[in-house]
């Protein structure tokens, strides 16, 4: 049985523009120990995905449909017993390491504080434990950044308090939110043997929210594919990263430098006002008159599924477009 | 600082020259009384006090003496300058404190619940109250605090200077005004800092929403008030002269008033530099307080 279970959530904002559909109609499993990539271009609904499973939405958002953490209804769930979950059972790591943390309090005073929130210790005993931790993210002099403000410490630093922060309470899910956004190739790199020692040792499930494929590559054991708030494609990764099939998944492998830099043409849709039919109708190569009128559903192939029309009507695009080098290519 | 000082009192030096009637003839109807008086009093007067030299050497001449700490005597009672000041001041000192205290007491919370309920009830109803509280004058408040709670239901003193039942009414007519101002700026800095990326972190850290206001929002969100409330310092001071005047408190600003009407330039003068340097001496200390909220600015000297 999955450990998270996500069933046709919608989760929509109300804004003076317009009802934004920031996530239309996702279904998503995720499962202890292994590592799920949510991928997608900027503004496709994937951070509000990740704020929506831990419900930290502003006030003017709406969420429908079914979220199942071991079985239990979190949509349901009142805010009290929430925060008892928050950080124990279900912690997020957040996007732009730069802002996230609270400028005029410690690192120390911020970890401690979460540790303290999680377990019964002495202030003394967190303090250690807060340094031990920063340790284990190879964090140089702990101790020192301890007593150290947020401004004094570069984004991977910081990148790392943060997933620190997100570990302290041993959760079984983990959701990270762009951990590698803003940092350099080393740093990166670094984040991502983070991030994977972390999920080996407490064998969590990770929600990997980026649009950084080669994390992805390197990282997820599964990969889901958003686009304008729904779920485009998705399956293990090694299958969904070299032999994809839907144009848009095939538009993201083919943007990356080692297949030619080459970007996808156009804009995604405003998602106040979607079009009737494909999502991707206006920006995709191989789009017939059909896609513009028939909204597609979510098809189940073998070993993956995809949403088009080229894939509902039994068609199969069948090579593989970029071969196996890919996984090599982008780790 | 020193700059500031010099400035204010050359300011109101040469103001004081510009005002209408001969200030020996003043000095000498307050000390000898109007019906008595002899044209030769007036010109003794004239030539002791130098009010006969032309202005810039008057001026010249009190500097001269401040800078080397005497403050001069005052042209009225005799008395030196400093004597009446610090007489005068723990009076304005203990107005300034209360209003203060008052205004934060009522601006805070204000501005904090009006964030956390925003476009609510409560909120509209705050910011409402603080733009009355904004737009009306000190003195016209004073008589109408006066009016209702001194005159009607005898609750507190008319006015006059005594226990703690006589600082109520001056204090609370003092603050209200400047609790207005910082009761918007809280709300609009606290919107602000709700709005932050660490605040979801807090949140999503299992935090209730007590600590997260109380341990990560309120810090941050004070940073510009104390800047702001720094400055109503200044303000403060320059509605004591008002709100001491109303309720006849026996301060400095009250004092300043009654020097500025009898031509007591010696009086006048040293009332005002006190004035400047408190002023001074507030923003000083809202620096300091600045570098402990915010450790940002701490380390840039630092390097």
């Amino acid at each position: 049985m999955s450990l998270l279970q996500i069933r046709n959530l919608c989760t929509t904002f109300y804004t003076p523009g317009g009802l934004v559909r920031a996530v239309d109609g996702v279904s998503l499993d995720l499962v202890m120990g292994k590592t799920t990539g949510l991928i997608g271009e900027t503004g496709c609904g994937k951070s509000v995905l990740g704020h929506s499973i831990l419900r930290l939405l502003p006030a003017n958002a709406r969420i429908e449909g079914s979220i199942r953490f071991k079985g239990e209804e979190l949509l349901c769930l009142p805010e009290t017993k929430l925060r008892r979950l928050r950080g124990r059972e279900m912690a997020f790591i957040p996007q732009s390491p730069a802002t996230s943390l609270n400028p005029v309090l410690t690192i120390g005073r911020q970890l401690v504080e979460t540790i303290r929130l999680h377990k019964r210790v002495s202030r003394q005993k967190a303090r250690e434990a807060a340094a031990a931790l920063l340790e284990l993210l190879d964090l140089p002099a702990p101790e020192k950044r301890l007593a150290e403000y947020p401004h004094q410490l570069s984004g991977g630093m910081r990148q790392r308090v943060l997933a620190a922060m997100g570990v302290v309470g041993n959760p079984s899910l983990l959701i990270a939110d762009e951990p590698t956004k803003g940092l350099d190739a080393i740093v990166r790199r670094q984040m991502a043997a983070v991030l994977r020692r972390l999920t080996a040792k407490t064998g969590a499930a990770l929600l990997l929210i980026t649009h950084d494929l080669r994390v992805v590559a390197g990282l997820c054991d599964d990969v889901a594919v958003m686009y304008a708030g729904e779920i485009i494609e998705s399956g293990p990764a090694r299958v969904v990263l070299t032999d994809p099939r839907h144009p848009y998944t095939r538009g993201l492998l083919g943007s990356l430098p080692a297949h030619g830099l080459k970007p996808i043409p156009g804009v995604s849709p405003s998602l106040i006002d979607l079009p009737a039919g494909c999502r991707f109708f206006h920006r995709c190569p191989d789009a017939s008159p059909a896609c513009g009128e028939v909204w597609p559903s979510l098809v189940k192939q073998p070993d993956r599924q995809v949403r088009c029309l080229l894939f509902a009507q039994g068609r199969e695009s069948g090579k593989g477009v970029y071969g196996r080098d890919l996984q090599a290519a982008v780790v | 600082m020193l700059a500031v000082a010099f400035g204010v009192s050359f300011v109101t030096f040469f103001l004081m020259y510009l005002a209408p009637g001969e200030p020996a003839e003043m000095i000498a109807i307050t000390r000898y009384g109007a019906e008595n008086l002899t044209a030769e009093q007036v010109a003794v007067i004239r030539l002791a006090e130098g009010l006969d030299q032309p202005v810039y050497l008057q001026f010249g001449r009190w500097l001269g003496h401040v800078l080397q700490g005497d403050l001069g005597v005052s042209l009225i009672s005799g008395e030196p300058v400093l004597t009446e000041i610090l007489a005068r001041f723990p009076a304005t000192l203990q107005l300034a404190v209360a209003a203060m205290a008052v205004s934060l007491l009522i601006a805070l919370p204000a501005g904090v619940i009006a964030a956390l309920k925003q476009h609510s009830a409560v909120d509209y109803f705050t910011m409402t109250g603080a733009l009355l509280g904004v737009s009306m004058p000190n003195f016209w408040l004073g008589l109408l605090l006066m009016l209702l709670f001194a005159v009607n239901l005898g609750w507190f003193p008319v006015s006059g200077y005594g226990g703690w039942r006589n600082i109520v009414l001056p204090a609370i007519t003092l603050g209200t005004g400047i609790a207005a101002v910082t009761a918007r700026l809280t709300r609009s800095s606290m919107l602000e800092v709700l709005a932050q990326d660490y605040m979801l972190t807090a949140r999503a850290k299992g935090l209730g929403e007590g600590r997260i206001i109380a341990g990560h929002a309120l810090k941050n969100a004070l940073i510009p008030v104390v800047t702001m409330v720094g400055l109503q310092f200044g303000h403060l001071l320059e509605g004591a002269v008002v709100v001491e005047t109303v309720f006849a408190w026996p301060g400095v600003g009250k004092l300043l008033v009654d020097a500025i009407f009898a031509r007591d330039y010696a009086l006048l003068q040293g009332c005002v530099l006190i004035f400047a340097g408190c002023f001074v001496l507030v923003n000083l200390v809202v620096d300091l307080i600045y570098v402990w909220l915010d450790p940002r600015i701490r380390y840039e000297k630092g390097g």
